[in-house]
């Protein structure tokens, strides 16, 4: 069926990476900027998306060996635990905290614990979105 | 958290383990290890019989929700510490028996084990919470155990249906006892039962007051199997015998009980209390053993019978609250005998019950059947278990010198009592109780004669057995003897307990009775000379003899009732033509069109919304903060409407798809213009992916045909989506003008960076101000994903499974 998509291969192989960089960036510029966990996630999914309609399934398997539904766990986790771990200073659930620190490379930057949390969002939108889009994909009835 | 709470939790926490020490720990029997729990639990807590029987109580709070006034409130005082010893107690002689009655090689100890374990900590949940909102927790958490535990067989029908009947009748309950919990909040402001017992005072002349009555009796009564809600307990006897001395006899059905007890003092004292506690128990007493006596299933006897002692309970807690009315001293300390009675045939009852029920269990166990038709003639057999039989049974029927007897005489007094007060049109109807509560006990007499003379005496019959009957192990027969050791010694040191349980019970459920520093007096003895209880006893002995050896000639009345009268029936026409109404209306809607949800979706939507706007005439139409409008957003409006418009009458659905793609990215870019980059992203990326799965589903789709339906359909359309359009124009309309609050965008403006260093405010909100929606979002969204996931892989599977077979 495909006979022509040299063209949409190559771009992609170029474009997948500009739009994953793009997308690394937004989730960590959303503290300050346009961005964050939710958009970071759908536009790397987009990525990954874009990668899948270039290539076919069974090769992408083999360049991105991960299981997405693994991904939401751990994205859910990572979410929830961030929650959890309030109660180790004796704070009610879910507090967050910031601090400015001076990094080796960055300088002085600015870590926050709701980046923690906001990774969690990431990867269970990005696990959500494959899941869903993969399965339907696969699903060749 | 103090030890108190850690006696609650500690069945959960234990229960966490249980299934690795089944998988790890093979050789040997999982009970050992849970038998470790109530015995610790049952002696920490003996410890406390000093303190309340000094009538002091402890208690000690752990916050949990303090904003909304519910804590986890542990709180020990006489009635609380009765309860929570017969959990104890009798779990641990249950877990010692459930060692020996379940295989460890054939059944599921695991699960078991669990549910038992979860079911104590429920239990004890309830009778140690102070907070009514907690105890409702634990109590529905006893339904399910007990669900769980009925179901433990699951692969017999029958459990399953009593599983389910149970679940459906005691649930019911606890939603009405939920409801009742909320009218006494919102009555009092609080949750917390001693803080609603010291107002009462205010609130008995609320008019939620009656309805939350009968709300929690509603759920007291499913509990405790009262008339006619009793149902279910006979259909609970399929589970595991263990479970239903402990469960079905000992414990969980009392939690009805408990209850009533535990709201005494809020209610106490009204004639609508007094009659429906004393009058549902009566009648449950009556019906419970005179349908015990017709039963031909050893447990079913034991359960019609528990049926009925439950009831006798009930009642004595109805005519003990009218003691209420007279106040405290030495002359009218009669009013306090039937509470008195109820605590003691409490005690009595666990006892005894108990050790039947493990009579029955060993029984069954080494004859492979409970049907008195075929039992007989294993007295020589199982001498052991015909003396636990003999001792269980007569205290059961009130014969000396058992504690059953001087509990049932108490109860006479109870009643006669009762029928000579002058309150609550006592002194007319007030005959009915002795009348009712003599006939009760005579059928009490037969079934307890039935149990053990058709199981032990008469004819032996080895050809209609399945095994070779012989005496139980020894482990076996160690908890029900040491329960009928407690109905002998009970009998015989009847005060052994007169003030270090029985009398701080009796102060938690009257204590407007009692001045600081009183006591009630308690003093139980066998003889009280020759008086009208004495003689009822011997009536019941005499007419029980004559009607248990005439037992053939009369039993024919049993089937003259008819069938249809017969609760279960309704039960199960009830349950039946409930499935077909629902079926009728599920299918009348779910008609399997997209387009048919949608448009009642939307119908909906315009009643609601435009219906809403309409009745609260909330139309404004100003103009003041309007915004200029640009000439990129006429455009833009244009292309909008042009495309939406257009999307009904696309040829093909790739066209559709592009047209609706349009619309998406057309409101994105109105993001943009607004200056909200963050919508507008999210918009654009939205709409990209979810170009991507419509073209991952097109492969699915069917061809799009032009829709040849009636014009009528295509009315009811046109009319749907026109209401969506002006409803939705009007609320942003009046949205406009109807500023009431000061935006809340300048606070987070203001807060974001400072509080949470941050100067994106939307993501500053979404991961920290209203951090805890988005964890909820995203476990949505895992949940959704998994849901396609398995709709679509797991069909998959089970097509194929279906082809290769």
């Amino acid at each position: 069926m495909r006979t022509n998509d040299v063209i949409l291969q190559t771009v992609t192989k170029t474009v997948s990476f500009i739009i994953l960089l793009f997308s690394v960036y937004l989730f960590f510029a959303g503290h300050h900027n346009p961005g964050g966990g939710f958009i970071g996630g759908l536009m790397t999914a987009g990525a990954i998306v874009l990668l899948y309609i270039a290539y076919d399934i069974e090769t992408m398997k083999k360049v991105i060996p991960l299981d997405y539904k693994k991904m939401i766990a751990l994205g859910l986790l990572i979410a929830v635990s961030t929650g959890i771990g309030s109660f180790l200073f004796h704070v009610p659930f879910l507090s967050h905290s910031f601090g400015y620190f001076y990094l080796p490379v960055l300088g002085k930057t600015e870590l926050a614990t709701a980046v923690l949390f906001d990774l969690g969002v990431y990867l269970t939108v990005v696990g959500v979105t494959m899941t869903i889009i993969l399965s339907i994909g696969e699903d060749d009835e | 958290m103090a030890w108190l709470q850690l006696v609650i939790l500690s069945p959960f926490i234990l229960a966490i383990f249980i299934p690795f020490l089944y998988k790890y720990v093979r050789q040997i029997h999982t009970g050992w290890f849970v038998l470790i729990l109530p015995v610790l639990l049952f002696s920490y807590l003996i410890q406390f019989l000093p303190v309340v029987s000094n009538g002091e109580t402890v208690q000690h709070t752990v916050e949990w929700i303090p904003s909304l006034n519910i804590n986890f409130t542990a709180y020990v005082d006489g009635l609380g510490l009765l309860f929570a010893l017969l959990i104890t107690g009798i779990g641990s002689l249950v877990v010692l028996y459930s060692i020996y009655y379940l295989s460890k090689e054939k059944e599921a100890l695991n699960s078991f084990y669990v549910y038992l374990l979860m079911f104590m900590g429920a239990m004890l949940g309830v009778v140690l919470s102070d907070n009514l909102i907690v105890l409702y927790v634990f109590w529905e958490l006893t339904s399910l155990a007990s669900f769980l535990l009925i179901a433990y067989w699951y692969q017999r029908e029958k459990s399953r249906y009593g599983a389910q009947k149970s679940m459906l009748i005691t649930v019911f309950g606890g939603f009405a006892m939920f409801a009742g919990i909320i009218l006494l909040y919102l009555m009092t402001g609080t949750y917390s039962i001693r803080e609603i017992i010291a107002q009462v005072g205010t609130i008995s002349t609320h008019e939620l007051f009656l309805p939350a009555m009968l709300l929690i009796l509603l759920g007291a009564f499913t509990k405790s199997a009262q008339f006619p809600f009793h149902i279910w307990l006979p259909d609970a006897m399929e589970a595991p015998t263990p479970v239903s001395a402990y469960l079905h006899s000992a414990t969980m059905v009392k939690a009805g009980i408990y209850l009533v007890a535990r709201l005494s003092p809020i209610f106490a004292g009204q004639a609508e209390w007094f009659w429906l506690v004393a009058g549902f128990g009566i009648v449950t007493l009556f019906w419970g053993s005179f349908s015990a006596v017709k039963q031909t299933d050893l447990k079913s006897i034991l359960a019609f019978s528990t049926v009925s002692q439950l009831g006798l309970i009930m009642c004595l807690l109805g005519l003990g609250s009218a003691a209420v009315h007279f106040g405290y001293s030495k002359e009218n300390a009669i009013y306090t005998t039937a509470t008195l009675a109820a605590i003691f045939h409490l005690i009595n009852h666990a006892t005894f019950k108990g050790a039947l029920f493990m009579v029955v269990g060993i029984v069954d166990h080494e004859t492979g059947t409970r049907d008195i038709r075929k039992l007989g003639g294993l007295m020589s057999l199982m001498p052991i278990t015909f003396t636990l039989a003999i001792i269980g049974t007569f205290s059961m029927a009130g014969l000396p010198p058992f504690n059953g007897f001087l509990s049932k005489e108490l109860f006479f007094t109870g009643v006669l009592n009762a029928s000579q007060l002058d309150i609550f049109n006592m002194q007319t109807w007030g005959m009915i109780f002795p009348v009712l509560a003599w006939a009760a006990s005579v059928f009490t007499f037969i079934y307890s004669m039935v149990l053990v003379f058709k199981t032990f005496t008469g004819k032996y019959q080895p050809e209609k057995l399945d095994k070779k009957p012989h005496e139980a192990p020894i482990g076996m027969l160690i908890p029900p003897i040491i329960l009928a050791s407690l109905v002998v010694i009970f009998g015989i040191f009847p005060n052994l307990l007169s003030y270090t349980l029985i009398e701080p019970a009796m102060a938690s459920i009257l204590p407007s009775l009692l001045a600081p520093e009183q006591q009630f007096y308690v003093n139980i003895y066998h003889w009280h000379g020759w008086t009208t209880e004495l003689f009822m006893t011997m009536g019941v002995i005499a007419v029980g003899t004559i009607l248990y050896f005439t037992l053939t000639r009369w039993s024919g009345i049993y089937n003259k009732f008819p069938k249809r009268l017969a609760l279960n029936h309704f039960y199960d026409h009830g349950l039946i033509s409930m499935e077909r109404v629902a079926n009728k209306i599920t299918r009348f809607h779910m008609t399997g069109f997209m387009r048919d949800y949608l448009v009642y979706i939307f119908a909906f939507l315009i009643v609601l919304l435009g219906g809403g706007l309409f009745t609260l005439n909330a139309f404004s139409f100003g103009q003041g903060q309007v915004a200029p409008i640009g000439v990129y957003e006429v455009i833009l409006a244009l292309v909008m409407v042009c495309a939406a418009v257009a999307v009904p009458f696309a040829e093909s659905r790739l066209t559709a798809i592009l047209l609706v793609g349009v619309v998406g990215f057309s409101v994105a870019l109105f993001f943009v213009i607004f200056r909200a980059p963050d919508l507008a992203l999210t918009q654009l990326i939205v709409e990209t992916v979810s170009t991507a799965l419509f073209l991952l589903c097109f492969y699915h789709l069917p061809k799009l045909r032009k829709e040849i339906s009636r014009v009528p359909f295509k009315a009811t359309n046109f009319l749907i989506s026109l209401g969506v359009g002006v409803v939705m124009m009007l609320i942003a309309f009046s949205a406009i003008d109807n500023r009431l609050f000061v935006p809340i965008s300048e606070y987070f403006l203001e807060a974001s960076y400072k509080e949470a260093g941050g100067r994106n405010v939307v993501n500053v909100i979404l991961v920290d101000f209203r951090g805890f929606d988005t964890m909820l979002e995203i476990l949505v969204l895992g949940i959704a994903a998994l849901a396609v996931f398995s709709m679509i892989k797991l069909r998959l599977a089970r097509r194929e499974d279906f082809e290769n077979q």
